[in-house]
């Protein structure tokens, strides 16, 4: 007898993405394939220093002597390199100094994400850089910012108007050797956003980055940096969609975070790039490097991530602890669905005395995906009294689908104390029935199953996008449960 | 059995000749059973007799799989409603293990349930302030601590706790039919005064009560119309209340002698 668990779970994950639309936008593209020409060509677009384009070119020179990592718990196709476009930008005016001169069918884009540009229908207290494709369209509420002395920007602009502190920072957290998806970015990365909070300002505005895909055969790369001066604070979000097409797309992003002395660094994810289709057809191979150095004494830097969508996701947002007494936290949901395949975690590194990390994954498995936890929790011999807390939970739907958990720990002092939780649950029919037997059907069931399950990740979420959040991971999960 | 009572009555549930099974094994045999509006009966037997399959079978637990028979409830072939269909037409089991829900509160949960019924009515969603307020109310009807409802479904109960959260919801629901599993298993005798209180508060002449219980004790507080036997998935025996203390004093070996 086939289960009703089984018929729950084959009803419950089937679902249609919401954001697969593709906008008709005359773009400037380049032609598809990799090489020095093409990283000249980025660069010259944009109209970089010639440090930045030895940078690139060096980055570039070094890819190509690299293999591909093959230890991810992820069963990735080969991916042709020349097969992709490395810069695609919507045409539009070289300046923009306000809404009307941005293309209407670009705005219209925004809004249909629900991210609409025009500040007066913003959401108050969240000032937005929208990037596609290649590169950031419009950035809200700069000069309010500007006010408090906050840059804002997009990362061009950034290499244009603060070059000194792109030189400074940029590749000094994620640098161009740290892996090959990283080396790939530096060489062909062509937009992203840029910020820098000075001393001793709380950012009054939630910062944030729309990422959308719009182009075909088109790779996104972008680069993110983030400095927070001494006693500054700022909270940032990012979010990322592409439409639905057959064929895979690849998104290999870099995001650098700084956080200098009593500094704070939230940085939330709702990640819902185009998962592919119940049969495993397309979706975004999403490749990001994203870490943070904990720089200064007392610093803290967070991640919450929400990651739903892709086809594979193979991400570490993790922490440098160098400052004494530093802080490190990463929360994250993970949902795999279908054909996804995610290996995601974190990496602590412990540098200074008494620093603090905190790992919280939770891991959401349907369909026939696989769901992987990776960590690094490494302690050097003079980070003394340190201490991790990490928790791993894999929650199952169903019995075609996979959880795992590698957890890695390196300790090189006797005052620290690390620990590891790690649990596997299923969703029981038990529950289900319970809840149908209060008159609650069994989508319904599962939402609030999962939901509560997330539940600790998605309070750090800021509170507009975790009710967004909590949505995203009932209609991920749709059509999973019967 | 004092029949006449009830004539008058509208028949609530009405089952006939129900056969289920359970991994091919035959455990209910041939219930038939009619409950009225108004009525409060005890089902009775011993371990393994069939009560909790059929307690199950009503709420449309679907492990048991349904070989003969028809119920009909409210004038409806219950057989062919979804579980979460029959609650919303006020069927409501009370679990003989309460179910954990780890993450997702009490508040939460009632909530949904309640729109869900409501939403099957045609209601609009019931008012957060009404609903604190029925929350207030019903949970002092079974002396539940006031902090139940920021706790996540039963977690982290203690065995009295459940049994009451499970009659606290039953208050919250109004359901037509209640089907008890059970709920005095693990009990101490205060916990079990609650619970009985609660249900006798609930008692009214549209609402029908099945109290599925191995033992007489709980029967000292919710006094039932009509007391059944079920012994290897039938009904062997039905009469009064007297019959409970009968079977209390002499065991389920009187029943088995009384049969063979």
């Amino acid at each position: 007898m086939k289960s009703e668990q089984d018929i729950i779970l084959g009803e419950v994950t089937n679902s249609d993405y919401k954001y697969g639309f593709v906008s008709e936008i005359e773009a400037d593209e380049i032609p598809k394939g990799l090489n020095e020409e093409v990283v000249r060509l980025i660069s010259s677009k944009k109209n970089e220093p010639d440090w930045l384009l030895e940078y690139r070119l060096k980055a570039f020179r070094y890819w190509k002597t690299l293999e591909f990592p093959k230890w991810a718990n992820l069963n990735i196709p080969d991916i042709d390199y020349q097969d992709i476009i490395y810069y695609s930008a919507p045409k539009q005016k070289p300046k923009l100094d306000s809404l009307d001169e941005v293309d209407p069918e670009l705005l219209n884009t925004f809004e249909k994400l629900g991210i609409p540009l025009n500040e007066q229908k913003l959401l108050s207290g969240v000032a937005v850089d929208a990037v596609m494709d290649s590169v950031s369209v419009k950035t809200t509420f700069k000069k309010n910012l500007a006010e408090l002395g906050i840059i804002f920007c997009s990362f061009s602009e950034a290499v244009q108007d603060h070059p000194d502190l792109i030189k400074k920072y940029l590749g000094s957290v994620v640098p161009y050797k740290d892996n090959f998806f990283a080396a790939l970015n530096t060489a062909v990365f062509s937009d992203g956003s840029f910020c820098y909070i000075p001393k001793g300002v709380k950012c009054p505005m939630e910062l944030s980055t729309y990422f959308r895909i719009n182009a075909a055969n088109t790779g996104q790369f972008e680069r993110t940096l983030i400095v927070a001066d001494d006693d500054s604070y700022v909270s940032y979000l990012e979010g990322c969609t592409a439409p639905q097409r057959d064929e895979n797309q690849l998104h290999a992003a870099i995001v650098e975070i700084i956080a200098m002395k009593n500094a704070e660094v939230k940085y939330s994810t709702v990640q819902n790039w185009y998962p592919g289709n119940k049969e495993g057809i397309g979706g975004i191979y999403n490749f990001v490097t994203k870490r943070g150095i904990c720089q200064g004494d007392n610093s803290k830097i967070s991640w919450t991530q929400v990651e739903t969508g892709s086809a594979i996701t193979w991400k570490y947002p993790g922490c440098i602890l160098k400052g004494d007494n530093s802080i490190g936290e990463f929360y994250s949901v993970a949902v795999t669905n279908n054909f996804q395949q995610a290996d995601t975690g974190s990496k602590m590194i412990h540098l200074g005395k008494n620093s603090k990390s905190t790992i919280i994954s939770k891991g959401i498995s349907a369909g026939k995906s696989q769901n992987s936890y990776r960590g690094l929790v490494r302690i050097a011999k003079k980070a003394i009294n340190s201490r991790n807390f990490s928790q791993c939970d894999s929650l199952l739907l169903g019995d075609k689908c996979g959880a795992h958990t590698f957890p890695y720990l390196d300790i090189d002092n006797q005052s620290s104390i690390v620990e590891h939780e790690a649990t596997t649950s299923k969703i029981g029919e038990d529950q289900i029935f319970y809840c149908n037997q209060r008159g609650i059907d069994t989508e319904t069931a599962i939402g609030l199953i999962v939901n509560g399950y997330a539940k600790e990740i998605l309070n750090k979420l800021p509170m507009e996008f975790a009710v967004e959040a909590q949505k995203l991971l009932q209609i991920s999960l749709e059509g999973s449960v019967g | 059995m004092t029949i006449k009572q009830f004539q008058t009555k509208n028949t609530m549930l009405k089952i006939t000749n129900l056969h289920a099974s359970i991994e091919g094994k035959e455990i209910l045999k041939g219930i038939n059973l009619e409950i009225k509006a108004g009525e409060v009966h005890a089902i009775m037997g011993p371990n393994g007799s069939g009560k909790s399959t059929l307690a199950s079978v009503i709420a449309g637990r679907e492990y048991a799989n349904i070989t003969e028979g028809k119920i009909q409830y409210i004038g409806k072939d219950l057989l062919d409603m979804l579980p979460e269909e029959r609650a919303r037409e006020g069927i409501f089991l009370g679990f003989q293990y309460p179910i954990e829900i780890p993450g997702v509160s009490m508040v939460n949960f009632m909530k949904s349930a309640i729109n869900e019924k409501r939403k099957h009515n045609g209601q609009e969603p019931i008012k957060a302030a009404a609903f604190l307020k029925m929350m207030r109310e019903k949970k002092a009807f079974v002396e539940l601590d006031s902090q139940l409802a920021n706790r996540s479904v039963n977690e982290g109960f203690s065995g009295g706790e459940k049994k009451r959260n499970e009659i606290f919801q039953m208050a919250m629901l109004e359901p037509k039919l209640s089907i008890l599993d059970e709920t005095d298993s693990g009990l101490d005798i205060d916990a079990l005064r609650i619970v009985a209180n609660g249900v006798n508060k609930l008692k009214s002449p549209e609402n029908a009560t099945v109290v599925i219980t191995h033992y007489q004790r709980l029967l000292d507080y919710i006094v039932p119309d009509v007391v059944h036997v079920l012994y290897d998935g039938k009904i062997v025996k039905t009469s009064g209340k007297e019959l409970a203390l009968e079977l209390e004093e002499k065991g389920y070996d009187w029943i088995k002698n009384h049969i063979n």
